[in-house]
C-alpha cells in the first residue's frame, strides 16, 4: 500500500506535465480553430445539446462550401467543443483552455448567463472574441468596474431589460391589462432581471402590480404562491420562467382555477413546452427570438437543414447559435488576417447581417445587437406569431 | 366562509399534499437508518428513478394508473436491494462514513446515468382524470385526494407491518442490537434487504405520485427533495417511523405557510431557521429517544 | 544498491533543512511560472484550483475526519469568505492604489467565516452526530437564501467584474500557511482533544478534556480556512453567485476528503489534487490529445464511440470511481495514515498506536 501511496503523487505530477505539453502552442497554419462552450451536463443539457447541434451544422455547411477565405487562401473550420456543466468555474476553465491551450481564434458560447459572464471576463482579459448566442443578462457585455461595454464580447440576442420592457408594453397596449401578477425564480439571473424590468415599465405605463411572488430553482410545488396570486385578482400573470418550470406552473395554475392568460419570456420557446404543459398554456403569450411560421427564406433553409439532420425542429438556442456562428464567419471573411484582434474589429463593423433570428446590426462600441423581438401565442398546441416588437 | 378562512384552508390542503410526498420519502431514510445507522443519500435519486419508471411504463407502454404504480414500486424495490447488495453490504464493517459517501456516489451515478441517457425533461401523460371540486371557494382536485389518501394508506400499512408483523418485529430487533439478533435465528441479511426493498418501494410510490401531481420529470429532481426528506426524517427523530411522518408534515406545512403569509423569497430562510431551532430545542428530534451511550 | 539508495533517501528526509528548502523552491517556482509563462495559463489555472481545493479539503477533514462530525456547511463558509472579501476589494478598500491590500481582504473573509463557524459550533455542544449534520445543512441553505435576498450584494445575479488578484504565489502562500496551521493544531493539545472527541465524546469530557473549547476552536479554524479559500476562489473566478456555493459544492468537498482519506492531511491533499485533475483530464479534447499517440486504427473508433461522449459520461465515471475506491479502501486512499513529514518527530511512534490499521473511528455500522 505504501508503494501505491507514493505512486499516486507521481501519477499526478506526470499528468500535469503531460497536460502542460499537450497543447500545441504553434498555430496550425492551415485551419481556423473556433471554440464552443456549451452546457452538455448540469441542469440544462437540452440547451447545450441544441447549441452544439446548430454549431456543428453551421460548421459542416461552411466546410462543404470550401471553408473561409482569408486573404485569398481558403481555410476549413475546426470546432472544438467544451462542456461547462452549467457551472461558473468550469466555464472559466474551459475558456482558459480554449484560449491558451487550443489557441482558438474566437469562442462561441456559453449560453446561460451563469457561465457566460465569467467566460466573457476571461475572453476580454485575453483579448479574444467571444460571442454568446443566448445570454440575455446585460452584465455579460458590460465591464462592471468602468461601466462601459466590453470590447471583445458580443451577443446574438437581445437583453433582459429590453425583453421586460417589451413585454410590459405588449401587456398594457395590446392585452389591455391594468393589474398584473408576477411569478419568477428568485435564484436565477434572467427571470429576476426581466421581472424587475417588467414591473418598472408596467408601473410607468400606469399599471398596478398586485402580486410579486417568487420560487427557487428546482421547486415543484407552487400551490402556495398560486393561491396567493389568485386571491389578488390580476388581469394577467407574468411568468418569465424556463420552459420546464412553465409546464408545471401552468398546469397547477389551471388546476387551481386560475383562468387569466400567462405571459412569458424567451425561456418559454422550446418545443418541449407544448409537451410538458399538455394544454395548460393554450392561448398564452411569450416573447421569442424568431418564429417558424413567419420564417424568412434564410430561416426556412436553416430550419429544414436542422430538421433533416437532427430530426426535430430547432429551438431558439439553436437558431441563435447558428446566427452567432454566421456572424463569426462574416467577421472572419471580412478580416484581413487570421488574428484575434483583427477578427474582433471586423465583427464590430457588421452592419447588416440577415440571420435566422432577424436582422442583426452592431453599433460601434457595443456588443449588444439592435434587434427586435417577436411575440408569440400558443394556439392549437403550436407557436403562432402575433407581432414584432421593436426596441 | 370568509376569505381568510378559505385561503387558510386552501393552503392547508396544499401543505397536506406536499407533506404526504415528503413523508413517503422520509420513511425510506428513517427505516434504513433505524436498522443500519446509515444515511442513504441515494434515496432521493431512487425516488427520481421511480418517477422515470412511471414515465417508461405509462408513456411508452401505455399502462394505466394502478399497474404503473405497482410495477414502479416493484422496480424501485428491486433497485434498492441491488444497490444494498452491491454497494452497502461490503461496507458493513467499515466506518459509517464510508457507506455514507458510497451512497453519495451511488446517488450521483444514478443522476448522471439518467442524464446521459435522457437529457431532456420529460412529460408524463395524465394517469388519472382530474376533477376539480369547488367547496365554498376552496378548490379540491381529485389528484390531491388520491395523493393524500394513498400516502396515508401506505403509511398506515407500513406502521402495521413494522409494529404488528414478525418481520417488523425482526426489523425493530435489529435496530436495537445487531449482534445478538442472528443468535436468535433471524436471518439478518434477509431482513436488511427487505427493509431496503420496502424503503425503496415507498420512494418509488412517492415518485409515481409526484409524477401525478407535477408531471414534468428530469434527472435532478431528486436532489432537493431528497435532502428535504432527510431533514424531515431527522427532525422527527431519525430511526422513528412515526417521527418521520410528523417531521414531513411539519416541513411541508412550514414551507407552504411561510409562502402563504410572508413574501415567498423568505421561504427557505424561515423554514430552515425554524428547523434549526426545533433541533436545538429537541436535540434528538421530536419523537426521537436519546441513544444511551455507554462509556 | 537499492538498499543503499533507500537509506540515503531516508536520511535526506530526516534532514531539518528539507522543508524550508522545498518551500523556498516552491515559492520561487510559483513566481517564476506566471512571469515567464513556463506552463500555459490553463495549467496555471488548474494549479490554482488544486491549491484552493487543498485548503478546502484539509479544513473539512479537520471537522469531519479528525473530529468525526459530519459537517455539510463548508460551502456556506466559503460563500461568506468570498462575499466579504469581494465587498471589501470592490467597495471599501482602495485597491487600485494599494494592490497589496489583497491579503487583508482575504484575511477579513476568513475572520468573518470564522465568526460564523463560532455560531455553528454552539449548537454542536448539545446536538450530536447526524442531528448536527442537519444543522450544518440548514445553515448552508440559510446562507444561500440570505445572499439571494440581499440585492445590495447582487442577489441571485451575483457579483461580476471582480479583479483578478489571486495569483499562483498567493495561492501557494495561503495553501502552505493554512495546511501548516492545521497540522500544528492537530498535533497540539487541542488536536489531541479533537481526536479524543472522535473516539468517545463523553469519556473525553470525563477525562477533563474541555470539549466545548476544543469543538469551538476546531470549527472556527475549519471555517476560517474555508473563508480564505472562498476569497481566493472569488478573485480567481472573477464572478460569484449563490448558485456556485450550493449543496453540490459541499458534496464535492466531502468527496475530496473521503476519497483522499479521513483524518489524514496528506490524504486530503491527495484527494483534492486527484479530484480536480481527473475532472479536467476527462474532458474529451484533453483525453483525445493525451491518447493521440495511439495508432490510428485503435484511436479512431475509440474517439468516436467513447471519447467524444466523455463530455456527458465523465460525470458518470467519477461517481463510479468513487464507489470503487470506497469499496476497496473504506477509509479513503490514505485513511487514518499520514505522510511521515507531517507528523512531528515526537509523535511518530505514538501515531501508529493512535490510528492502528483496521480499527474504525467513531464506531462501525453495527454500532460498536
Amino acid at each position: 500500500m505504501r508503494k501505491t501511496i507514493s505512486l499516486a503523487p507521481l501519477f499526478v505530477v506526470i499528468t500535469m506535465i503531460l497536460l502542460a505539453s499537450c497543447g500545441d502552442p504553434t498555430n496550425k497554419q492551415d485551419i481556423i480553430k473556433v471554440g464552443l462552450i456549451v452546457e452538455l451536463t448540469g441542469d440544462m443539457p437540452a440547451v447545450g445539446a441544441s447549441s452544439r447541434n446548430a454549431a456543428q451544422l453551421a460548421v459542416s455547411e461552411i466546410n462543404s462550401a470550401g471553408g473561409i477565405a482569408i486573404s485569398g487562401k481558403p481555410y476549413p473550420i475546426e470546432l472544438i467543443i467544451e462542456d461547462n456543466a452549467s457551472k461558473a468555474d468550469q466555464s472559466v476553465a474551459a475558456a482558459n483552455k480554449l484560449i491558451s491551450q487550443d489557441t482558438v481564434v474566437a469562442i462561441v458560447g456559453p449560453n446561460a448567463s451563469l457561465g457566460a459572464i465569467p467566460a466573457a471576463e476571461i475572453a476580454e482579459y485575453n483579448k479574444t472574441l467571444l460571442i454568446t448566442p443566448w445570454s440575455t443578462n446585460p452584465k455579460t457585455t458590460l465591464d462592471t468596474t468602468s461601466g462601459k461595454p466590453k470590447s471583445f464580447v458580443f451577443r446574438a440576442c437581445y437583453t433582459d431589460p429590453f425583453e421586460g420592457r417589451v413585454l410590459a408594453r405588449f401587456v398594457i397596449e395590446k392585452l389591455g391589462a391594468k393589474k398584473a401578477a408576477v411569478l419568477y425564480d428568485v435564484a436565477s439571473e434572467a427571470p429576476k432581471s426581466q421581472a424587475d424590468q417588467f414591473r418598472q415599465t408596467f408601473t410607468e405605463l400606469g399599471g398596478q402590480t398586485v402580486a410579486f411572488e417568487t420560487y427557487t430553482t428546482g421547486d415543484r410545488d407552487f400551490s402556495a404562491q398560486l393561491t396567493k396570486i389568485k386571491s389578488s385578482g390580476p388581469d394577467i400573470i407574468f411568468l418569465p420562467a424556463y420552459y420546464n418550470d412553465v409546464g408545471l406552473i401552468a398546469q397547477q395554475a389551471r388546476r387551481a382555477g386560475i383562468k387569466q392568460p400567462l405571459v412569458g419570456s424567451d425561456a418559454w420557446s422550446s418545443q418541449e413546452l407544448i409537451k410538458l404543459s399538455s394544454g395548460a398554456v393554450e392561448g398564452d403569450y411569450f416573447a421569442n427570438h424568431y418564429a417558424t411560421d413567419i420564417a424568412t427564406p434564410t430561416a426556412k433553409k436553416f430550419i429544414d437543414a436542422y430538421a433533416k439532420k437532427y430530426g426535430n425542429m430547432p429551438d431558439d438556442v439553436a437558431a441563435l447559435t447558428y446566427d452567432a456562428m454566421g456572424l463569426l464567419f462574416e467577421a472572419l471573411k471580412k478580416s484581413p488576417m487570421l488574428e484575434r484582434k483583427a477578427v474582433r474589429d471586423a465583427m464590430s463593423t457588421i452592419s447588416d447581417y440577415s440571420g435566422v433570428t432577424g436582422d442583426i446590426k452592431f453599433t460601434p462600441g457595443s456588443g449588444d445587437p439592435m434587434k427586435s423581438a417577436v411575440i408569440m401565442q400558443v394556439k392549437d398546441n403550436k407557436f403562432v406569431w402575433v407581432m414584432n416588437a421593436a426596441p | 366562509m370568509s376569505q381568510g378562512v378559505v385561503y387558510w384552508l386552501q393552503q392547508t390542503l396544499n401543505a397536506l399534499q406536499l407533506g404526504s410526498i415528503y413523508a413517503l420519502i422520509a420513511l425510506g431514510y428513517t427505516m434504513v437508518y433505524g436498522i443500519l445507522i446509515m444515511i442513504n443519500f441515494a434515496h432521493g435519486d431512487v425516488f427520481m428513478i421511480g418517477a422515470f419508471f412511471c414515465f417508461l411504463l405509462s408513456g411508452m407502454l401505455g399502462l394505466t394508473f394502478v399497474p404503473t404504480l405497482l410495477l414502479t414500486m416493484l422496480g424501485t424495490a428491486l433497485l434498492g436491494v441491488v444497490i444494498e447488495r452491491l454497494a452497502y453490504k461490503p461496507l458493513r464493517q467499515a466506518p459509517r462514513v464510508s457507506a455514507i459517501i458510497t451512497s453519495l456516489g451511488v446517488g450521483l451515478f444514478l443522476e448522471n446515468f439518467t442524464l446521459a441517457l435522457s437529457p431532456y425533461p420529460k412529460h408524463i401523460p395524465m394517469l388519472l382524470e382530474n376533477v376539480t371540486w369547488n367547496l365554498h371557494g376552496i378548490s379540491l382536485s381529485s389528484i390531491q385526494v388520491v395523493i393524500i389518501s394513498l400516502s396515508l394508506g401506505l403509511m398506515l400499512l407500513l406502521d402495521y407491518i413494522v409494529h404488528r408483523t414478525p418481520i417488523g418485529m425482526a426489523m425493530r430487533a435489529i435496530s436495537w442490537d445487531k449482534t445478538f439478533v442472528p443468535l436468535m435465528g433471524i436471518p439478518v441479511d434477509l431482513i436488511i434487504s427487505v427493509t431496503f426493498a420496502i424503503g425503496a418501494g415507498l420512494a418509488g410510490a412517492a415518485g409515481a405520485m409526484y409524477a401525478l401531481a407535477y408531471p414534468v420529470i428530469d434527472p435532478y429532481m431528486g436532489i432537493m427533495v431528497g435532502w428535504k426528506a432527510f431533514i424531515c426524517a431527522v427532525v422527527g427523530g431519525i430511526g422513528n417511523i412515526r417521527g418521520a411522518m410528523v417531521g414531513a408534515f411539519i416541513l411541508g406545512g412550514v414551507e407552504i405557510m411561510v409562502v402563504a403569509f410572508f413574501p415567498s423569497t423568505y421561504r427557505d430562510f424561515v423554514a430552515f431557521t425554524l428547523l434549526i431551532l426545533l433541533i436545538i430545542i429537541r436535540p434528538y428530534g421530536i419523537l426521537g429517544k436519546p441513544r444511551i451511550q455507554k462509556v | 544498491m537499492i538498499a543503499l539508495m533507500r537509506e540515503q533517501w531516508d536520511l535526506l528526509l530526516e534532514k531539518p533543512w528539507l522543508v524550508p528548502v522545498l518551500l523556498v523552491i516552491g515559492f520561487g517556482l510559483a513566481f517564476v511560472i506566471p512571469e515567464y509563462n513556463l506552463l500555459s495559463v490553463y495549467v496555471q489555472l488548474i494549479l490554482m484550483y488544486v491549491g484552493i481545493n487543498i485548503i478546502l479539503a484539509v479544513s473539512l477533514n479537520l471537522v469531519n475526519g479528525f473530529m468525526g462530525e459530519f459537517s455539510l456547511a463548508h460551502a456556506g463558509f466559503m460563500a461568506v469568505g468570498a462575499y466579504t472579501s469581494v465587498l471589501l476589494t470592490m467597495k471599501v478598500l482602495p485597491m487600485s492604489d494599494f494592490p497589496l491590500l489583497f491579503p487583508c481582504a482575504v484575511l477579513a473573509g476568513g475572520l468573518v467565516a470564522a465568526f460564523l463557524g463560532l455560531i455553528v459550533a454552539i449548537p454542536s455542544f448539545k446536538v450530536r452526530g447526524d442531528y448536527l449534520a442537519i444543522i450544518t445543512l440548514a445553515f448552508l441553505m440559510i446562507v444561500k437564501s440570505m445572499i439571494e435576498n440581499i440585492d445590495f450584494i447582487g442577489g441571485p445575479r451575483g457579483i461580476s467584474g471582480i479583479m483578478k488578484f489571486t495569483t499562483l504565489p498567493w495561492v501557494f502562500f495561503w495553501t502552505v500557511t493554512l495546511v501548516w496551521m492545521i497540522r500544528n493544531f492537530i498535533y497540539s493539545k487541542y488536536g489531541r482533544g479533537v481526536l479524543s472527541i472522535r473516539e468517545d465524546e463523553i469519556a473525553s469530557d470525563l477525562m477533563s478534556v474541555n470539549t466545548k473549547q476544543v469543538k469551538l476552536f476546531a470549527f472556527m479554524l475549519s471555517s476560517f480556512c474555508a473563508g480564505i479559500a472562498g476569497a481566493l476562489f472569488a478573485h480567481l473566478l472573477q464572478f460569484i453567485s449563490p448558485r456556485i456555493f450550493d449543496i453540490t459544492k459541499s458534496t464535492d468537498i466531502l468527496i475530496m476528503v473521503y476519497l483522499g482519506g479521513i483524518a489524514s492531511i496528506g490524504g486530503s491533499i491527495l484527494g483534492a489534487t486527484l479530484f480536480t485533475v481527473l475532472l479536467e483530464l476527462l474532458r474529451p479534447s484533453t483525453m483525445a490529445a493525451l491518447l493521440s499517440w495511439l495508432p490510428s486504427f485503435i484511436f479512431d473508433p475509440l474517439n468516436e464511440h467513447f471519447i467524444s461522449h466523455l463530455g456527458v459520461w465523465r460525470m458518470v465515471i467519477m461517481p463510479l470511481a468513487l464507489i470503487l475506491v470506497m469499496l476497496y479502501c473504506p477509509c479513503g486512499i490514505m485513511g487514518l495514515r499520514e505522510f511521515r513529514g507531517f507528523i512531528p518527530r515526537r509523535d511518530r511512534e505514538a501515531h501508529h498506536y493512535i490510528n492502528p490499521q483496521g480499527k474504525s473511528p467513531h464506531g462501525s455500522i453495527d454500532g460498536h
